[in-house]
């Protein structure tokens, strides 16, 4: 099922198929469309409730597709061959297709229990079987990276909310994933924290060949880390194109309209 | 008269019987409380049914009459004895894990679904999630309920007297027997339940301290309320 040539520059990392999400009566998103080139960073804007975190939540397996399918770096992820017949897929399929994706939330969600190297280095050692000794060391790398290294040894409790997105960053990036998900990730910052989390993922994005999929209302950040901007409305894309294009000329009304309340 | 031998003599190995008694029954209990509570979070309904079973039918059986089948009734069942000590400790343990197990799983509902979800991101499964994520959470938010049955545990374990268990309160009972002294038999055994609550209490107050410590929310021991460092809040910020 891998497809080897999938993981060259270029190709399709992520592919939503018709992808129909439903709550109740309300349709999310309607018969979707979409795809994601390996290496590119793509952010989605539009009104909330326009379906833009649910394409994430789909991705990260935390909700199912009604219809449709996602395929991710050439393995179905909501889907599993057997016996020749396509099925939903099962929870052993699902957490190793999970494996190649990664998500920073809204809220942070660090493991309040653990201090902030444990919390980087618990799933390496658990999930992928790491050594002890080697995930302690690329957890403080990355929290190096993140600029934490003095507050290894703290609770979250003891961080401001800045510092913990960070070390949720460090977290997600600890495991390899091939796609990175940033679902709103300074929304919850007050004001004066959002610069230290935003350059951060600047770096990262220019720095490393991460394939990321953001969802974001800083829209300065989008135009510097985004190869490609999706505009959606009522669970549809509106608009796609070049941040260039689609925050400077945007085609339709509803983007125009939309730019107008957030610029 | 009740003299001070008849306290080495009855009293104290009967405060032994129930200390043992107390402890194997919430050892016990605390088995079937995590094993049936977090089976009652189970995703198979018919998990969650058995488990759900299990809880309605030992909360609502009396721990007494229990008590008396399994001495009495089993035996004529199976032609085979339970020592009278362990007959106690299961009848408790199975009760007060009835009660336990809906402390642990009142817990875990309590965790926020962010957690779980951050579990989900990071690739851990249900069991991985349950082990290092969900019951190390809910584990702060236990220890105060679990005190409450502990003490209702140990003031219950005076219910093995009735199947000759030499407890505490079988001891009393012989020593009244012996000196006709009602009164200060029985405002003894009060004190000593009182104590040995009390003590427990006490006990559970450093288990609190020490758990909330493990999810960062307090100190672990009270004369450490000052840290040498400077608080975390003031030295990061918008770096």
């Amino acid at each position: 099922m891998t497809n080897d040539t999938s993981r060259a520059n270029g190709a399709e990392l992520v592919r939503f198929d018709k992808v129909t999400k439903r709550f109740g009566e309300v349709t999310v998103l309607d018969e979707l469309d979409f795809s994601v080139a390996t290496n590119k960073h793509v952010t989605l804007i539009g009104p909330s409730g326009s379906g833009k975190t649910t394409i994430l939540r789909l991705l990260m397996t935390l909700l199912k597709p009604d219809e449709g399918t996602i395929t991710v770096d050439g393995e179905l992820l909501t889907h599993e061959q057997k016996n020749g017949k396509l099925v939903r897929a099962g929870e052993r399929h699902t957490r190793e297709v999970r494996k190649k994706i990664g998500m920073v939330f809204q809220q942070f969600n660090l493991f309040p229990n653990m201090k902030v190297q444990r919390n980087v280095m618990e799933a390496p050692v658990h999930v992928l079987g790491l050594d002890k000794d080697e995930a302690a060391q690329r957890a403080k790398d990355l929290i190096e990276l993140v600029g934490l290294t003095e507050h290894l040894d703290k609770y979250p409790s003891q961080l401001s909310g800045g510092q913990q997105q960070r070390v949720a960053i460090a977290r997600a990036l600890a495991m390899r994933p091939q796609v990175l998900l940033l679902d709103e990730v300074t929304s919850a910052l007050d004001p004066e924290l959002v610069a230290g989390v935003l350059d951060v993922l600047s770096d990262i994005a220019h720095s490393t060949d991460i394939t990321m999929i953001c969802v974001t209302h800083e829209m300065s950040f989008a135009r510097d880390i985004s190869d490609r901007v999706l505009m959606f409305d009522k669970g549809k894309i509106v608009e796609s194109g070049s941040p260039e294009k689609i925050f400077s000329d945007p085609e339709h009304d509803r983007t125009r309209e939309f730019l107008s309340t957030v610029l | 008269m009740m003299t001070s031998g008849m306290f080495q003599n009855y009293f104290l190995p009967g405060i032994w019987i129930t200390i043992q008694v107390t402890v194997y029954s919430a050892a016990l209990a605390a088995v079937v409380a995590f094993t049936i509570g977090t089976l009652r979070t189970s995703r198979l309904w018919i998990v969650r049914f058995l488990a759900g079973a299990y809880f309605e039918i030992f909360r609502g059986m009396s721990a007494l009459v229990m008590l008396f089948w399994l001495a009495f009734s089993l035996p004529l069942i199976l032609q085979w004895q339970l020592v009278p000590m362990y007959a106690g400790v299961l009848a408790l343990g199975l009760t007060y894990g009835a009660y336990g197990s809906e402390v642990v799983r009142g817990a875990l509902a309590a965790v926020p679904v962010a957690q779980r979800e951050a579990g989900v991101a990071l690739g851990f499964s249900r069991a991985q999630r349950l082990r290092r994520i969900e019951i190390p959470q809910a584990w702060p938010e236990m220890v105060p309920p679990f005190n409450n049955l502990l003490i209702e545990l140990l003031k219950g374990t005076a219910l093995v007297s009735v199947i000759g268990v030499a407890d505490m309160t079988y001891a009393g009972n012989l020593v009244r027997l012996g000196s006709n002294e009602s009164a200060p038999v029985y405002t003894l055994l009060l004190v000593l339940y009182f104590a040995m609550a009390f003590v427990l209490t006490r006990g559970m107050r450093v288990v609190e301290r020490v758990a909330k410590a493990g999810v960062g929310q307090a100190d672990p021991l009270t004369f450490r309320r000052t840290k040498a460092t400077a608080p975390a809040t003031t030295s990061g910020g918008a770096r």
